[in-house]
């Protein structure tokens, strides 16, 4: 029997909830989608996604080397190079995908202090860096299985599409995002198990819904709505993206205010700006506000005059 | 307005089904009895007697040494033995009086005062302060000087605090289900003290029995009603039984009585009764002994000053090889290295453990998801202060509300980077309040 037992500060008991449970929660959720995506897409769809994990779990262990604190095992980066490859089109250079992953790890989250205090999310910080690096790669859509437009270009030059098909999936577009119903059974089992909650996502969906209905141009064309819904990056960035902890407010109500913030941006940049779509950009220029947000949501401490 | 919960706070693993059937038995400890002059908040009591006298058991060994002082009492008969400075539950070294225990119990003799219908109000809180009554749910602050409030006049609820809210604590329970008519007594004493006062006794609603035998108690009595409360940690805490029972607020900087309450431990309530109706001081209580590797987890009657191990040892002794001992509830009590301590007023249990949560994972770097926020019961921001503390930003620390947090441990608990938040800012506040007093 030993002599001495192990002391610490109070308390002495721990919840089963851990970082790396938490990402491999996420990792989960978005399989649907990845498994939609290589199906719709074709094989070269897991080609990207391979490409984007494997260069972002290696650049996340060189520089763990570099730093001798090796950080792969928490699993962030597994979501960050999944979330990336999600937002790619198929057809894309493969090295373009690992400089993508590279820039989001190193760069974004690396150079920046590491899991927790990157500002920007890394995947659609290295999406946006892509987009601006090679725009003509990074919004073609053309593939063996479908001739190019993605639905909400379609409907933004004035044609017609079919919602059927939009959520279910089978149209053109990023990897991950052309499955309304993948990510939606992704998003619940993160809700499920309480790993996300309905704030950020319920109030990015319905002040985006607000806004396309005042601004779209449709009113409440329910078949405009529900594309606008179905279509592009709002459901993969509502749930996947904007819920990321490191950069939403971490106040309830912040988050709410975020989440408005992102639908009103998403919306702005949908129907007034030149392309068709906007979430990517939207949800990088929340992210760049949450401390301001953070600050005016501080919330009331117990006993100090707060609602009760 | 009573909402029986409040906002925040976690439900971790139970624990109870381990002791809470076994009825309380009285330990008899051998040898050597330690009685730390400081077992309250206040200054330390003073020792009024010297190595070689002999003790009764009831005999006063120690007296208060100012208002906000108790005085102790010797739990056994035997023979003084040393004064000298003894390591207690918290690792500090404090001085006390030692006694050998002759194990014969000689008892001085126990009169009540008067009977209680004839006592005053402050003939009831002398009564408490000489048999040195403290707050026996782990604080240790006197109750004498909590039910001396301003304006007594002013107070309109007497709390019994029966929720016991640590996980793996059955003491309380064990108290309420086998002397209720002590803590029924003890409360209407305490009401005896503020003529515009309701009692209310909060308990949680894993202890529907208890409830259902305490209703059934005080259904004639217009001015005690028992409450049931939602069973969430920490729910026995101060704050949160205030809110739940009344709707009313406390911060840091008021005290319950400044919303007209008053909140007291079941085992307080008791040794209130025992002090007031029977003249005895207080010499024992109840200690929780449980755990994975405690052989027969139980509940105890122990004479304040017996050393844990005799306390261990009653209970079985350990089963598996524990990695963790803690004095007190897995919440905010106190790991100690060895069970060579004594048993004081403010012990509530022994827990062992097989497995050390804290040690099995190494702590991580925040990643903001906000769990700390959701389940703080002072809603402030845990993870920030943690940070503030850490990076010594005092301004910051209370400019963001760093007084507030009662240290109740939920942060800690919930934090899936496994940070030791609770910790940081603790100490943070530690040294802030240090600060204040000077």
């Amino acid at each position: 029997m030993s002599d001495m037992y192990k002391v610490s500060s109070n308390p002495h008991v721990r919840s089963r909830v851990t970082t790396n449970g938490l990402m491999l929660a996420v990792i989960v959720a978005l399989l649907p989608a990845t498994g939609f995506g290589i199906y719709n897409f074709g094989i070269r769809a897991a080609y990207v996604v391979l490409t984007s994990v494997i260069c972002a779990v290696l650049t996340e262990g060189l520089f763990g080397l570099y730093r001798k604190k090796m950080t792969i095992t928490d699993l962030s980066a597994v979501v960050t190079g999944l979330l990336l490859a999600l937002n790619m089109p198929v057809n894309i250079p493969l090295w373009m995908v690992g400089l993508g992953s590279v820039f989001a790890i190193l760069v974004v989250k690396c150079l920046f202090g590491g899991l927790g205090q990157n500002f920007m999310n890394p995947a659609l910080a290295a999406r946006c860096f892509l987009l601006i690096s090679f725009p003509s790669y990074m919004t073609n859509f053309e593939c063996d299985a479908y001739t190019g437009a993605t639905p909400l270009a379609v409907l933004k030059s004035g044609g017609t599409v079919n919602n059927f098909d939009m959520i279910v999936g089978n149209t053109s577009g990023t990897i991950g995002e052309t499955s309304m119903l993948a990510l939606v059974i992704g998003a619940c089992f993160l809700l499920l198990l309480g790993v996300i909650d309905l704030k950020v996502p319920a109030s990015y969906i319905i002040s985006f819904v607000v806004f396309a209905i005042a601004f779209g141009g449709h009113g409440l064309d329910p078949q405009f709505l529900s594309a606008q819904i179905a279509g592009g990056g709002l459901i993969l960035g509502a749930f996947f993206m904007a819920t990321d902890y490191v950069t939403r407010p971490i106040t309830a109500w912040g988050q709410i205010l975020f989440g408005i913030f992102l639908g009103v941006m998403t919306g702005i940049f949908r129907f007034f700006g030149p392309g068709a779509e906007g979430v990517s950009y939207a949800i990088i220029l929340g992210n760049l506000l949450v401390p301001l947000i953070e600050k005016v949501t501080k919330p009331v401490a117990f006993g100090r005059g707060g609602k009760s | 307005m009573a909402r029986l919960t409040f906002t925040g706070g976690i439900h971790p693993y139970e624990g109870k089904d381990l002791s809470k059937d076994k009825p309380i038995t009285l330990l008899m400890p051998k040898g050597e009895m330690v009685y730390p002059v400081s077992q309250h908040i206040g200054a330390p009591a003073t020792p009024i007697v010297a190595k070689g006298d002999h003790v009764y058991k009831g005999q006063k060994i120690a007296e208060a040494s100012g208002f906000v002082s108790v005085p102790i009492y010797s739990s056994v008969s035997g023979t003084v033995k040393a004064i000298e400075p003894r390591r207690v539950v918290t690792g500090d070294l404090v001085n006390s009086i030692v006694i050998e225990n002759d194990e014969l119990y000689e008892e001085t003799e126990f009169h009540p005062v008067a009977p209680i219908q004839k006592l005053t109000g402050p003939e009831i809180i002398d009564i408490i302060k000489e048999a040195g009554i403290v707050g026996m749910g782990g604080a240790g602050f006197p109750t004498h000087v909590k039910l001396s409030p301003k304006e007594p006049d002013k107070i309109e609820y007497v709390i019994a605090n029966c929720a016991e809210c640590e996980p793996y604590l059955t003491s309380d329970y064990r108290r309420m289900l086998e002397e209720p008519d002590k803590l029924v007594e003890g409360l209407r004493i305490i009401l005896k003290l503020f003529k515009n006062a309701h009692g209310i006794i909060a308990i949680e609603n894993n202890k529907k029995d208890c409830v259902k035998l305490l209703r059934q108690m005080t259904k004639d009595d217009g001015r005690i009603t028992v409450k049931m409360l939602k069973t969430k940690y920490p729910q026995g805490g101060e704050r949160a039984l205030i809110y739940a029972t009344t709707g009313r607020q406390v911060n840091s900087s008021m005290l319950p009585a400044d919303v007209g309450c008053v909140v007291n431990n079941v085992d307080t309530i008791v040794a209130v009764y025992r002090a007031v109706a029977e003249g005895r001081p207080l010499i024992e209580r109840i200690v929780t002994v449980t755990g994975d590797a405690i052989a027969d987890p139980r509940n105890f009657k122990v004479p304040i000053g017996t050393n844990y191990t005799q306390v261990l040892e009653a209970a079985g002794g350990f089963s598996k090889q524990p990695e963790k001992i803690i004095c007190g509830g897995p919440m905010m009590g106190f790991a100690m290295f060895d069970t060579n301590r004594p048993v004081t007023k403010t012990s509530t249990a022994l827990l062992a453990f097989t497995k050390d949560a804290v040690a099995a994972q190494e702590p991580g770097p925040c990643i903001n998801c906000g769990r700390c926020l959701e389940v703080c019961p002072g809603r402030v921001m845990p993870s920030k202060l943690a940070d503030y503390a850490e990076h010594f930003d005092e301004e910051s620390f209370v400019a963001n509300n760093g007084m507030e947090c009662c240290e109740c441990g939920c942060c800690s608990y919930v934090c899936p980077a496994k940070r030791p938040l609770t910790q940081e800012i603790k100490s943070m506040r530690k040294m802030q309040l240090a600060k204040r007093k000077k």
